[in-house]
């Protein structure tokens, strides 16, 4: 058998007392595409850091096309033939196509000459590969799909021969994940190596010849995927058994319990992001609203929850209307049975400075069993927040400890607490499960399920169509700020991503 | 692949980083006193011994301590909510306004137990006011706090010059400064404390204002930590979105912290013109509003970190121009860039230490880090 593309031999590396990556045993045979699976905090990304010269390892050897190395900077795994594609892309969104690929390896003070040259490879990577990309587009108009093509071209213009990939679905429409497969099976074929990290089981399966489930910073099996399944999968990663399917009966719906009529919202720049959306949540259902990231889901639910003014339309709660247009306040509608798990719980939903206690009333703080006159109940809030932790098994279990030690899943489980917990009419949910791992979003999931039979709306933005897909009663699909069509549960994949992507296949719509 | 946030004990976060942090100061410093010719062991000794060596001159540390506990606490306050109010310095001088006017209206006539609430109001009240105007245009302009309170400090200072020089100074006097203050405007020193203890105290100026900056540092930690006011100030001060989201009325609460801001700041003022000046004269601010920001870093804009801080700020003040005096090459310049080395290690490089103290602690005993040794289940 031919040298491995990329060995690692015993790979440590800790953090403090937290050790990322305990003796990672690792081969990835070249012209592969290798998956590496884990949970958030599995060590993945801590991995390809050190591979990629970010961290340097404790101890443990790094072999190259069978020659041990030191890889101590980027650039040094650049000159190995190491590409990254980092999640959140790398470029310059106001500069041309050509000139982020050139950008760090420009030659000479005159750019002309290494223009031409780049102009010439785009061109031959074009052809080998299939990347097409107006070399002379600026980046920050090119969607999304297509600037992860740029960083894709960036490395093979260094030379890459083998490319990481990191999450690099997470921002695409099911059909621009589609042409990344294929564009990655054809650099499998012309002999690259490939490495995909993700924690999305089904991309794995379609895709990948080899893969690596890590779970707590060490390696716990390789399997040839041909041999494995996704239940064998997720159990690793998680280390029991997990409910993929949500099990749920029936919705009964019941009376409008929000009514959304017209709505048009800007966002900072002036930039029109939902136009005209009209639908109506009920009490008994979730209701998705399933569209690729920036297409307006997040500018919908900040006017609708009162942090965001809205241009023109209304919003009407239990029938009396919301000031969506002028001063909304987002305490009056939690008083009126409001509840938002907003999309950002880093910086919206929850203060990672403040102890577990204070995050746990943010928004409520102005309730009576929180407060003393103008002081606060310490006493009450420390025992309410006690009681949300025993409830939601939010772990730690100390309400003194700061939210930012919490892990992605008991954060947003904090944020899940304290809204359903006050017992709201409607809720509204923006990427209940992004940054949670597998164990905890099975939770989110049956949480938000028993909202629904207990007559509550639930209102679901997520990019995980798969999420929506399976929790929802109504699937609404957004795209550029509209609302491009209504289905039900049962609406393939396919039929889904083709709305999302904006194709109307009735020629009606 | 962020690295963990790796929590340590309270003794080391908020005594021993500030701790070393002061050394590398003072060791700075010493190569300093070093350049210009003198011997920083004895440099060091002198300014010990001009901040504690007598009665005396602890009364004097403790008075300059007075007036940097109100303005570190001014700025802390803004602090929490996001705020960096450069303007104390202004607020403070303007607010000196206030408090002459009630010493100068009621000192013949009212006991000092009455004058002085009057004053702490109108201090206050100078202050605050002072202060709503730069935070009103944060609130509803969105003009930058930062660039407003320092062009404040400015107007404020040129008002004073022309109220001290045209309006209040008395028609006979040379220099620009209000008439004295009687005995009514006049607060009582605090040299018995010194005295009962066998120290003496010649004339140190150190007043109750003493007392009264020490039960501020006190509500202030109150207002911060334990009220509903001060809940939202820090949701603030930390996330403005969040703050947003959980329904705080973002131009309230800014124009509130700003005016309690001021209203510290201006109490600054009791100090030095009821406590020792006992009249208004140009500048008697002197740096304390701007040293305030000093110390409310190095104190980490907790009041039991202001305290201390102003505390050291007083010996260099005190121990400073003891120190000046006695060693010919070191002049008040000197003090300063002493005093900037302080602010430089303990507020601007104040985590340089950090990560490699984090590291010791995290591989001497994992558990007093807070981190589990191994890690729990996920979820």
């Amino acid at each position: 058998m031919a040298e491995p593309a990329i060995e690692l031999i015993g790979i440590n590396k800790s953090f403090g007392a937290v050790h990322a990556n305990r003796d990672i045993h690792l081969a990835i045979p070249r012209g592969t595409i290798h998956g590496i699976i884990g949970e958030n905090g599995a060590g993945k990304s801590t991995l390809m850091s050190i591979l990629y010269g970010f961290y340097q390892a404790d101890s443990g050897e790094i072999r190259v096309a069978g020659k041990p190395t030191v890889i101590h900077t980027p650039n040094q795994a650049i000159q190995l033939g190491i590409g990254m594609v980092h999640q959140h892309f790398m470029l310059v969104p106001n500069f041309t196509v050509l000139e982020n690929v050139i950008l760090g390896a420009e030659g000479e003070p005159l750019l002309n000459a290494s223009i031409a040259k780049a102009r010439g490879e785009l061109a031959r990577l074009e052809r080998e590969y299939g990347l097409e990309v107006d070399p002379d587009a600026i980046v920050e108009e090119l969607p999304v799909g297509l600037q992860q093509r740029v960083e894709i071209l960036k490395a093979l213009y260094r030379g890459a021969d083998i490319l990481i990939l990191d999450e690099p679905t997470g921002v695409l429409t099911p059909a621009e994940a589609d042409h990344l497969f294929r564009i990655l099976k054809q650099l499998k074929d012309q002999g690259k190596t490939v490495v995909l990290i993700t924690h999305k089981l089904r991309e794995i399966m379609a895709i990948t010849d080899n893969v690596t489930v890590m779970r707590q910073g060490t390696v716990v099996a390789t399997r040839e995927t041909k041999k494995t399944t996704v239940e064998e999968l997720a159990e690793m990663m998680v280390g029991r058994r997990v409910l993929l399917r949500v099990d749920k009966g029936e919705a009964k719906p019941n009376a409008v319990k929000l009514a959304v009529r017209n709505l048009t919202v800007k966002d900072s720049r002036g930039v029109t992001m939902v136009s005209d959306v009209s639908f109506d949540v009920r009490a008994g259902e979730i209701v998705g609203i399933a569209g690729v990231a920036g297409n307006g889901q997040s500018e919908l639910l900040e006017a609708i929850s009162g942090i965001r003014r809205a241009e023109s339309g209304s919003v009407e709660l239990d029938g009396h209307p919301i000031h969506v247009t002028g001063e909304a306040d987002p305490g009056e509608l939690r008083d009126r049975g409001l509840a938002h798990v907003p999309e950002d719980r880093h910086h919206v939903g929850l203060v990672l400075a403040f102890e577990e206690n204070e995050n746990s009333i943010l928004g409520y703080h102005d309730q009576e069993e929180y407060l003393n006159g103008v002081f606060l109940d310490i006493g009450a809030i420390l025992k309410d927040a006690r009681g949300k932790i025993e409830k939601y098994d939010i772990r730690p279990t100390n309400p003194r400890l700061k939210t930012a030690n919490f892990s992605g899943g008991n954060q947003q489980k904090i944020v899940l607490a304290r809204e359903m917990e006050q017992d709201p009419g409607v809720l509204i949910v923006g990427q209940p499960t992004r940054g949670v791992d597998v164990g905890a979003i099975e939770f989110i999931h049956r949480r938000l399920i028993e909202m629904r039979d207990l007559g509550k709306a639930v209102l679901l933005v997520s990019v995980e169509l798969d999420e929506v897909r399976s929790l929802s009663d109504r699937i609404l699909v957004m795209f550029a700020g509209r609302i491009v069509g209504e289905r039900g549960p049962d609406a393939s994949e396919g039929e889904l991503g083709l709305l999302m992507a904006g194709v109307h296949k009735e020629a009606a719509e | 692949m962020s690295v963990p946030y790796a929590k340590l004990p309270r003794w080391v976060d908020y005594g021993l980083i500030p701790l070393i942090n002061l050394i590398v100061a003072f060791i700075v410093a010493g190569f300093v006193v070093l350049l210009v010719g003198e011997n920083p062991f004895r440099a060091a000794g002198i300014l010990f011994e001009g901040a504690f060596g007598s009665g005396q001159n602890i009364a004097y540390t403790l008075f300059y301590a007075t007036n940097f506990i109100f303005t570190g606490l001014a700025v802390a306050v803004a602090f929490h909510c996001g705020l960096f109010n450069i303007g104390g310095e202004g607020q403070a001088y303007i607010a000196g306004l206030g408090v002459s006017l009630v010493a100068l209206s009621f000192d013949s006539t009212l006991p000092w137990w009455i004058t002085f609430p009057l004053a702490i109001i109108a201090a206050a009240v100078v202050g605050a006011l002072w202060a709503l105007i730069p935070a009103y245009l944060q609130a509803k302009r969105g003009s930058h706090i930062v660039i407003t309170t320092i062009m404040f400090n400015f107007i404020a200072a040129s008002i004073m010059v022309y109220l001290l020089v045209d309006v209040l100074k008395p028609p006979a006097e040379q220099a620009p400064q209000t008439r004295s203050f009687l005995e009514g405007g006049q607060l009582p020193k605090l040299n018995f404390i010194f005295e009962s203890l066998g120290m003496t105290v010649r004339s140190a100026p150190l007043n109750i204002s003493f007392l009264l900056a020490l039960l501020m540092a006190y509500l202030v930690w109150l207002l911060i930590w334990r009220t509903k006011l001060g809940y939202e100030m820090r949701t603030m001060g930390h996330s403005p979105k969040a703050a947003r989201y959980a329904g705080i009325d973002e131009a309230r609460i800014i124009i509130v912290t700003m005016m309690i801001s001021g209203a510290l700041a201006g109490m600054m003022a009791l100090n030095p013109l009821m406590g020792d000046q006992h009249r208004m004269a140009l500048d008697f601010v002197a740096g304390a509003g701007f040293v305030g920001i000093a110390v409310a870093l190095m104190g980490r804009s907790h009041p039991a970190g202001i305290i201390p801080a102003s505390i050291l700020f007083g010996m260099l003040y005190q121990g400073g121009a003891e120190l000046a005096f006695d060693m010919p090459n070191i002049s008040r310049d000197m003090i300063v860039i002493i005093q900037g080395l302080v602010i430089l290690f303990a507020g601007a490089l104040e985590h340089m230490f950090r990560p490699a103290i984090q590291t010791l602690f995290a591989s001497l005993s994992p558990s007093s880090v807070g981190l589990p040794v191994a890690k729990g289940k996920g979820a």
